[in-house]
């Protein structure tokens, strides 16, 4: 009974903290400007089915792939059996589902430990690549202390989880086997009876560990809930959301923007009248600060689980500049949560003095693109890191007056000549005189 | 083949007529030396056909796209409005481009500032030809024993979905086609797209156009298949950084039609 009490109030605190990050960070999402995602909702189904659940984008490295899918699936399959675990938890049961599934049990525990198996080794696997193969693609500036460590935790948890889990069942194996108390025959056990032999075989040292796994188990579980928020893990649950609200236009298609259009249209006809701004709507140009993004980028960058795809093959990176497409994901995310506690210790008018660009990204990284859309066709979760560096450059070229010298002359030629070099419009048609 | 007539939509206009399609020619296409001879043999090709077309000529004036790109919104829809004004004054409705920066931005983003055409890059029209029958690899050089590889263009390639055209160019030639190891969706940009065709590169360890190279060289590429007047320049300085020019050529697939068709 008082195990009972002590599981209700754990769970409770659990969801209701977990619940409590997750508005904060919705809240911070939701302080980017609005876009409109909701047109053509078929087609962002589809795309969510084929990318985010199909993980399709992740086949083109197919080690990680593989690894990576068993851990995925491992995940939310083991997630029945932590529905049996609250349900027991609740109700004091003792392997609730065993009796109405039936054989049908069997099965399901015996996959339970299959997969379990392969969440273990794929860790492992992972572990490897990171801390003794040392794959560069984990390596790089953005790749400091933290972002190291979270993805070690991660691996180690679940490694412990699924420890837990097998160890569980190993235990109530043996229990089964001597007919003890509640331990009522649930089963095979296709891998947990293989280190069964490791355990005790007194019941009462047996039931011991029985208990500490299963409370360790779920503990863990509603504990590794809980730091999501503060991970790059919380991709498992944004991964969804953000590839339903993928841009659907071709990579080449930048955004137009709208009040350019109005000042534009204004210039070339003096008769027009711009529509006025919306009330409240602060109006500049590009983005200096991460409040000028959208809610998309915003979501895009705590989405980001930082596997470095982007700056593998982000051709600036390769060879040697400053610019990482994974380091202008991670930077939006550290100052949106840095914006986010501001308003939460000091209100909302808040102004630390620091701002996305400069104190985060600097000049020199923005201006090394070449806008070639690798890094957004490499991310397995249709993350758009061009799209914030066009934002940044907006700001720097429109609000700013920055841009590299080269490329103001550049805006010169074209604006006097109509060609980006200095030559007269009038040349324009000389090439069809060569031979 | 006869003298080149290059009409232009003005004359076309004096004379009652209106052309099946125009050859936007862009602005490397009009004034670099290299990319105004793959403008001509993009002319060839047209006239080769008997296809009825026409360029703007004076009139065309930059797509903005490097303006874009570079974050000068204001600048490129000043452009793009201009140019709108005059595509729609001829009532234009179908575009050809020798560039992927101008197909792509006249295709994509002008629509929304009320300029609407078919936009076709100047690969995907020879590929049409080829599938009509109207374009073979015959009566001219042959490739044979040449290796060729096809470098993506950004803007034609990932930006566009374009991959299978610019192939298709080079399949009918009785050659071999390698690919190399970064190509398609994956393919490495050249590093002059984004406005970096007008600017320095960042501090580094190594110009992207060499990193693209050396690719072609360990592939053992003679010749280099490219669609764009930027990739064009860049990767010929990266053939001469590499002292690599006796061995390997940067042709358009524009050229490579024309040669080998003897036009």
């Amino acid at each position: 009974m008082i195990g009972q009490l002590i599981f209700i109030i754990i769970l409770v605190a659990a969801i209701y903290l977990f619940s409590k990050n997750v508005a904060k960070i919705r809240r911070n999402i939701l302080l980017g400007k609005d876009t409109d995602r909701s047109d053509q909702p078929a087609k962002r189904w589809k795309i969510m089915a084929k990318v985010a659940l199909g993980q399709t984008k992740m086949v083109k490295r197919p080690v990680a792939a593989i690894m990576h899918f068993f851990i995925y699936v491992g995940f939310i399959i083991i997630n029945l059996e932590v529905m049996e675990i609250m349900i027991d938890g609740i109700f004091g049961s003792h392997r609730v589902f065993s009796k109405p599934l039936g054989s049908l049990y069997g099965l399901l525990i015996g996959g339970f430990e299959v997969l379990a198996v392969l969440v273990l080794t794929a860790c492992v696997v992972f572990l490897i690549r990171r801390n003794i193969i040392h794959l560069k693609r984990f390596s790089g500036v953005e790749m400091t202390e933290w972002p190291k460590s979270d993805a070690n935790y991660i691996l180690c948890i679940e490694i412990l989880l699924m420890s837990a889990f097998l160890t569980m069942n190993a235990a109530d194996y043996k229990l089964q086997a001597l007919h003890f108390g509640e331990y009522i025959k649930a089963g095979s056990f296709p891998v947990s009876s293989l280190i069964a032999p490791l355990l005790p075989s007194s019941a009462h040292a047996l039931v011991i560990t029985e208990r500490v796994c299963w409370w360790f188990h779920i503990c863990g579980i509603l504990a590794f809930l809980n730091y999501l928020p503060y991970s790059k893990h919380f991709h498992i649950l944004l991964a969804f959301p953000n590839v339903y609200y993928s841009n659907l236009n071709l990579k080449g298609k930048f955004t137009n923007m709208p009040s350019v259009t109005n000042e534009v249209k204004a210039m070339l006809d003096p008769s027009f009248t711009p529509p006025a701004p919306a009330e409240g709507e602060v109006s500049r140009f590009g983005a200096k600060d991460v409040t000028d993004l959208t809610w998309k980028n915003l979501m895009e960058a705590y989405t980001c689980t930082e596997c470095g795809r982007c700056t593998s093959v982000c051709p600036a990176n390769i060879t040697g500049k400053l610019l990482s497409p994974r380091k202008i994901m991670m930077d939006t995310r550290d100052r949106i949560t840095e914006v986010g506690k501001n308003i939460d210790l000091n209100g909302k008018d808040h102004d630390d003095g620091k701002t996305l660009l400069d104190t985060y990204i600097t000049r020199e990284e923005i201006w090394a693109c070449t806008t070639c859309n690798a890094c957004v066709e490499a991310c397995p979760v249709n993350i758009n890191p061009l799209e914030i560096i066009t934002e940044l450059r907006r700001y720097s070229v429109m609000e700013d007056a920055q841009a590299p010298a080269s490329l103001n002359n550049m805006f010169g030629n074209m604006e006097n000549n109509g060609a980006p070099w200095k030559y007269s419009q009038a040349d324009r048609f000389n090439w069809k005189e060569g031979s | 083949m006869s003298e080149l007539k290059v009409p232009t939509m003005a004359e076309m206009l004096a004379e009652g007529k209106e052309p099946e399609i125009l050859f936007w020619v862009g602005c490397a296409g009009s004034f670099d030396e290299r990319a105004q001879k793959i403008t001509r043999d993009i002319c060839k090709i047209l006239q080769h056909v008997g296809m009825s077309y026409a360029v703007l000529g004076t009139e065309e004036s930059c797509t903005g796209d490097p303006a874009k790109r570079a974050g000068n919104e204001f600048l490129f829809q000043m452009q793009a409005m201009t140019n709108i004004e005059v595509l729609n004054g001829y009532n234009i409705k179908k575009i050809v481009t020798g560039c992927p920066h101008c197909f792509n931005t006249i295709k994509n983003e002008y629509p929304g500032l009320g300029g609407t055409y078919e936009v076709i890059h100047h690969t995907q029209l020879i590929q049409q030809l080829i599938d009509e029958g109207k374009l073979k690899a015959e009566g001219g050089e042959s490739f044979k024993g040449k290796r060729i590889t096809y470098h993506d263009p950004c803007y034609l390639g990932r930006g566009n979905n374009v991959y299978e055209a610019p192939r298709k160019a080079l399949e009918i030639l009785d050659t071999e086609l390698v690919e190399m190891k970064r190509c398609k969706s994956n393919g490495l940009c050249c590093g002059a797209g984004g406005a970096q065709m007008f600017k320095e590169a960042e501090k580094g360890k190594k110009e992207i156009n060499d990193e693209r190279i050396d690719e072609v060289i360990s592939i053992n590429a003679t010749v280099v298949a490219a669609a764009c007047p930027f990739c064009m320049t860049i990767l010929t300085d990266g053939v001469k950084h590499r002292d690599k020019e006796d061995e390997i050529k940067v042709l358009d697939i524009a050229e490579i039609t024309v040669k080998a068709n003897g036009l």
